[in-house]
């Protein structure tokens, strides 16, 4: 145990009273921290606590108000990338930073040579590359083109960008988000060996068992402060997580429950291949009255293309889809509405909302056909905004007005906006894509409990999560989507996270399929 | 048909074919940098309208042909400068500000043009570019008279397009620039500076396509009209889209529609021509490029940040 | 540097930056004045004086308004769905000829004028047609088809010109032969030269308001514009509403066409418009896409023209110095909106 402490390494990293507003907000408040040499440090905290913003001030994306940085020894110069890579900092964003049309090659030495000279050559930047994928356990095609690579693969990419650089500090922005167990696993074997060749690691996560996996010393931050700092062997989850969240958030449970009919069903469906969103192979699929159906998988192997099927935005290009016992010819996003399904988009940014218009017209967005809000072509707006206030009380969101524009106010009360939208009109069917990705603790037991309310009064639920364990602790069966394929549904408790890992790896669909 | 066939095999017209050519592969080029950058640079018709007259006047004032471009690079870079700084830092949008600075170039170099001929009627000419015979590659049959006995613009304008694909694909300098099109953030993450490079894209863009509006009034036609550029700079945006953002095939479409062009001129004096009013030949160029968008719509790939500006505050 | 946004930007912000862009604008005129080696204060009261010093300088402002009016709208209602409309100019003789083909004795009175109007937006609405359709069904983006339209329609025209509409009496000037008289607008008041067109031209933009702000179809022009994906999800026929939005646009421009047409020239020429659907442009951006405000802009746009020519005339100074500020003023105008709005940070 004592070898993962590293006391004896030296600094190689410090910040020191590191403060950062944005306009009312304040996203760090005097954050003090220090790395050490070989050491994986972990910065643990929920959504919206200031991990990745201040791990952006680090790298030189954002300006501190206040404070300073300093690694091995010197200051860095506030908001310049380019002396943080300069100083040895690499940084494997949340959003990867890769451009697609660029082979993986050209993506890890952009940058790393005078603009205006002929640059390395290919074969002694590929042998580099190539070594370095070796060494470190990094499998990928230097000359692959990125925008063909899984998620497993890009990820690779950007540590590959980072050691190309010689980096001696690596950041990791919530790496395993995107990962299945197995695919962590790989990742945490590289990231000790780095570590023995003598790199440090800042390991960003909101999950436990991966910083107690994995890090020897964590720092936990909430609401932009730093509120603890331990070492993982000298502590355990309940502690970590009562300081994370500031006590105890009672996480709501679904119990149990005898299912109802089929509302809607997805048999033999298969979608034509669009782009990078591999296209479905013979899914099916069914949703009862009264049971939440979860859909695991990492993102972009066809959760996409089940969204866009209930959500109305495409059809099946074989196969049926079948709604109250009638398979649809019709269908449209307002097709699904008419069949009262409700629908949460994976983006509340870019496709929930409009940004420029006020939660109002949000509101009203997919029902002001209706002649509740508008009759023959002549908007209601009074009955508008009597229905935007009704869902501002009923769903606690939190904002100046409902004429305010949506774009001021935080992920979770847009989200408890679109919640508030879709659930009130009592639907049948929901389709909740992704409903708590970057939310507090909060927001997420809010929004977990209005799913499980709805399931209790009837509603079949498709909840679409890459987050395992919002999966398991709330879905009745679960399916597991893996390159176009989906799994046979499994009831509640009847696997484990590392066996529904191998079926998100895509093992276990052949014998499904000899069976069949 | 016999008509259409002694055209097509007459060296003049294949020399006329890279005349008409040049201004388009000098503006296009200049387009598709801005573009690759991720900047739709609508300010081109203006910017080709600026640089024909400035080229014109510094010539026209007594300076060398070649000061001349230069005084034309130099204004287009200008006007590049002022759309760069409204559309990458600002991120205000590029149709928007593209027209206005069309709109803005093209009615200063009216009003400068007024202001130095405040009375004159017909417009004076200057001593323009003449052919420059390449030794004994002019002397090849129909190709020598086509290719190598055109002026030293048109050859400055080959050489430019061959210079972009060379930085374009085999430089850092260039694989900046395509990344900077495709994502922004993959740029800044690598430490280079997008509005940099953006800002460097459309001013240097700017600055060819000024070079290719003074090829009209120092190469092709050794005065300025008003109206001269006529949609020229349109056409060379839907060039960027017909050559699929690389400087080859942009090149190469160029030399189609000049083809189609040159032709389209000589078909008037043909009794084809007769039979048709003459205005049907002037529009087939612009026909010709709507149809050449239609053709490519599906299938080329475009820059994923073309039109979208990068703030930082908004990863 | 990086823009914030601001939650709620003050009054004096809100009218600070466009008024310092209409500031910037005047300062930039007098430089040029001064350039142009006249003074500027004097320029600049020629200009107002041109636009509005006299019954008749004001008459003409509001006749130059009535195109600017109808251009003005059409792209305000296309851009307000990001349809990127650059066509006006050739929806705009589209409608001309619609009003010279029917107008000239081809209908009789006293169905002509209306017939011809609703004709004429026909036609303009269907100039626009073919490159939303490219749009909406190949993605072929429709800045430069509309654009290249223009450059197609005039040579259209003069074809026309030259050939069926030619005027037999027009010895050798390109123009069409002239209206009826029924097919003619009548002028709002007797011998005052203003006609009708500009009535109904603040009547287009009095309805074009009311859609923007009262109907489902404006709530879906709106969204359209503001977010694709959102409105595309929240079930809204975005293709429909681009199509409909065309139709508007296309049909709006056509009739400041027809209203030059017959109101004011009484024939086609291929002089009839000097850029009227370029400047629409400048119209609809100055009146940041407010059907209201296009009106406002639209003054102001004819004022700065108007009274351009008549300083010209007075001091020497080019005319073309009105196309110079008014594109400095739609640049200064979009940054002041921005900045309005936006809030420039360090890092």
């Amino acid at each position: 145990m004592s070898e993962r402490r590293h006391e004896a390494g030296e600094v190689v990293l410090r910040l020191q009273g590191i403060t950062k507003r944005f306009g009312a907000l304040t996203a760090n408040s005097d954050i003090n921290l220090t790395l050490r040499q070989g050491e994986i440090l972990a910065l643990l905290g929920e959504n919206g606590a200031g991990k990745t913003t201040l791990m952006n001030i680090l790298f030189g994306h954002y300006v501190a108000d206040e404070g300073r940085v300093e690694v091995f020894g010197r200051p860095l110069p506030p908001g310049n990338p380019r002396a943080a890579l300069a100083a040895g900092i690499g940084m494997v964003h949340q959003h990867f930073t890769l451009a697609d049309n660029l082979s993986v090659m050209d993506n890890i030495r952009l940058g790393t040579e005078p603009l205006f000279s002929r640059g390395r050559s290919r074969t002694s930047v590929r042998g580099q590359i190539e070594q370095l994928s070796r060494d470190f356990g990094l499998a990928v095609h230097p000359d692959a083109r990125v925008g063909n690579l899984s998620v497993g693969e890009r990820q690779r990419v950007e540590i590959l960008k980072a050691l190309y650089r010689k980096a001696r500090i690596l950041i990791l922005d919530e790496p395993t988000a995107v990962l299945t167990p197995q695919e962590s696993d790989a990742l945490f074997k590289t990231l000790r060996k780095a570590t023995e060749l003598g790199l440090s690691i800042v390991f960003i996560s909101h999950k436990l068992h991966e910083v107690m996996a994995i890090a020897g010393r964590c720092i936990v931050l909430r609401h932009g402060r730093v509120v603890g700092e331990v070492f993982t062997d000298a502590t355990d989850r309940a502690k970590l997580a009562a300081m994370m969240v500031g006590g105890e958030v009672a996480m709501p449970k679904a119990e149990p429950r005898e299912a109802g009919p089929v509302l809607l069903q997805l048999e033999q469906v298969t979608t034509p291949d669009k782009g990078a969103s591999p296209w479905l192979k013979r899914v099916d699929l069914a949703l009862r009255r009264g049971q939440i159906v979860g859909l695991a998988g990492v993102s972009g192997n066809g959760q996409t293309a089940i969204a866009d099927l209930v959500s109305g935005l495409a059809r099946p290009a074989s196969g049926r889809l079948i709604v109250s016992d009638k398979p649809v010819d019709q269908w449209s996003p307002r097709q699904a509405l008419g069949h009262g399904i409700a629908r949460i988009p994976e983006d509340r940014h870019k496709t929930g909302t409009i940004a420029d218009f006020t939660l109002t017209e949000n509101a009203v967005l997919e029902r002001y056909t209706n002649p509740e809000f508008s009759r023959a072509g002549w908007m209601n707006w009074r009955a508008a905004e009597a229905f935007a206030r009704n869902i501002i009380t009923k769903y606690d969101v939190r904002c100046p007005g409902p004429d305010s524009r949506i774009r001021l106010l935080s992920g979770g009360n847009m989200q408890k906006l679109i919640l508030g939208r879709v659930l009130e009109p009592g639907p049948q069917i929901i389709l909740a894509n992704q409903p708590v990705r970057g939310l507090d603790v909060g927001a997420i037991a809010y929004i977990h409990a209005q799913l499980i309310a709805a399931r209790n009064a009837g509603a079949a639920v498709l909840l679409i999560s890459e987050d395992l364990d919002e999966i398991t602790s709330l879905a009745d069966v679960i399916h597991v989507l893996s390159e176009g394929r989906l799994s046979p549904g499994f009831p509640r408790s009847s696997k484990t996270p590392a066996e529904l890992g191998l079926w998100m790896a895509g093992q276990g669909f052949e014998r499904v399929e000899h069976a069949a | 048909m016999s008509e259409l066939f002694d055209i097509l095999v007459s060296a003049g017209f294949w020399a006329a074919v890279i005349r008409i050519a040049s201004p388009l592969i000098f503006a296009t080029i200049g387009e598709l940098i801005c573009e690759r950058a991720g900047v739709l640079n609508l300010g081109i018709e203006g910017i080709m309208v600026i640089g024909a007259f400035t080229g014109w006047l510094a010539v026209y004032q007594g300076m060398p042909l070649w000061a001349g471009v230069g005084v034309a690079m130099g204004a287009g870079m200008l006007f590049g400068l002022l759309h760069a700084t409204l559309t990458v830092p600002f991120g205000l949008s590029q149709h928007v500000v593209g027209l206005g600075i069309t709109l803005l170039a093209t009615s200063t170099s009216s009003f400068a043009y007024r202001l130095v001929l405040p009375e004159v009627t017909s417009p004076p000419k200057i001593e323009p570019f003449q052919p420059l015979p390449i030794p004994f590659l002019s002397d090849i049959p129909v190709l020598g008279e086509a290719l190598f006995s055109q002026t030293a613009l048109t050859y400055l304008a080959f050489g430019v397009a061959i210079l972009v694909a060379w930085v374009l694909f085999r430089t850092p300098l260039g694989l900046a620039l395509r990344a900077t099109g495709e994502n922004p953030s993959a740029v800044e993450a690598q430490g280079l500076s997008v509005t940099g490079i953006r800002m460097g894209a459309v001013i240097l863009g700017s600055g060819l396509m000024a070079v290719g509006g003074a090829f009209l009034t120092l190469s092709a036609f050794s005065s300025f009209y008003f109206e001269m550029v006529n949609g020229r700079g349109w056409i060379c945006v839907a060039l960027v889209v017909f050559g699929a953002w690389r400087p080859g095939k942009a090149v190469l479409g160029a030399i189609l529609f000049a083809a189609f062009d040159a032709l389209q001129i000589r078909l008037q004096q043909t009794p084809i021509g007769a039979l048709l009013p003459y205005q049907i030949f002037l529009m087939a160029p612009y026909f010709m490029s709507i149809l050449a968008l239609i053709l490519m719509s599906r299938r080329a790939e475009v820059p994923a940040s073309l039109m979208v500006p990068y703030n930082k505050g908004e990863r | 540097m990086r823009l914030e946004p601001i939650a709620n930007p003050s009054l004096a912000r809100r009218i600070g930056f466009p008024a310092a862009a209409l500031g910037a604008t005047i300062v930039t005129a007098s430089l040029l004045a001064m350039i142009a080696g006249a003074d500027p204060f004097k320029i600049l009261g020629l200009i107002v004086k041109g636009a509005a010093g006299s019954k008749f300088a004001a008459l003409e402002t509001l006749n130059r308004a009535t195109p600017l009016i109808f251009t003005g709208l059409a792209i305000a209602v296309a851009f307000r769905a990001k349809l990127w409309n650059i066509g006006a100019e050739a929806q705009l003789y589209a409608g001309a000829i619609v009003a010279v083909l029917l107008g000239t004795g081809a209908i009789g009175s006293p169905f002509v004028l209306p017939v011809t109007a609703i004709a004429a937006m026909l036609v303009g609405a269907l100039v626009l047609l073919g490159p939303v359709l490219l749009k909406t069904r190949l993605g072929v983006d429709e800045v430069v088809t509309t654009l290249l339209l223009n450059f197609i329609m005039l040579l259209f025209v003069s074809y026309l010109l030259e050939g069926p509409l030619k005027d037999p009496m027009g010895m050798g000037w390109p123009k069409s032969t002239a209206l009826v008289k029924e097919a003619r607008l009548p002028r709002i008041v007797d011998g005052l030269r203003l006609h009708w067109g500009f009535g109904l031209a603040l009547i287009a933009a009095c309805i074009v308001w009311v859609i923007q702000k009262r109907t489902t179809l404006g709530f879906e022009m709106r969204a359209v514009g503001a977010n694709q994906g959102a409105a595309r999800f929240a079930g809204m026929p975005v293709n429909t509403v681009l199509i409909q939005s065309a139709l508007l646009s296309g049909g709006l421009a056509a009739l400041a066409g027809w209203s030059e047409v017959a109101g004011l020239k009484g024939h086609l020429s291929l002089d009839l418009s000097p850029g009227f659907g370029y400047s629409g442009i400048i119209v609809a951006m100055l009146a940041m896409l407010n059907a209201l405000g296009v009106i406002i802009a639209a003054l102001f746009v004819a004022g700065i023209f108007v009274g351009s020519d008549s300083m010209s005339r007075a001091a020497d100074v080019p005319t073309y110095i009105a196309d110079m500020l008014l594109a400095l003023s739609l640049l200064f105008m979009v940054l002041a909106v921005l900045l309005a709005r936006f809030r420039v940070v360090r890092g």
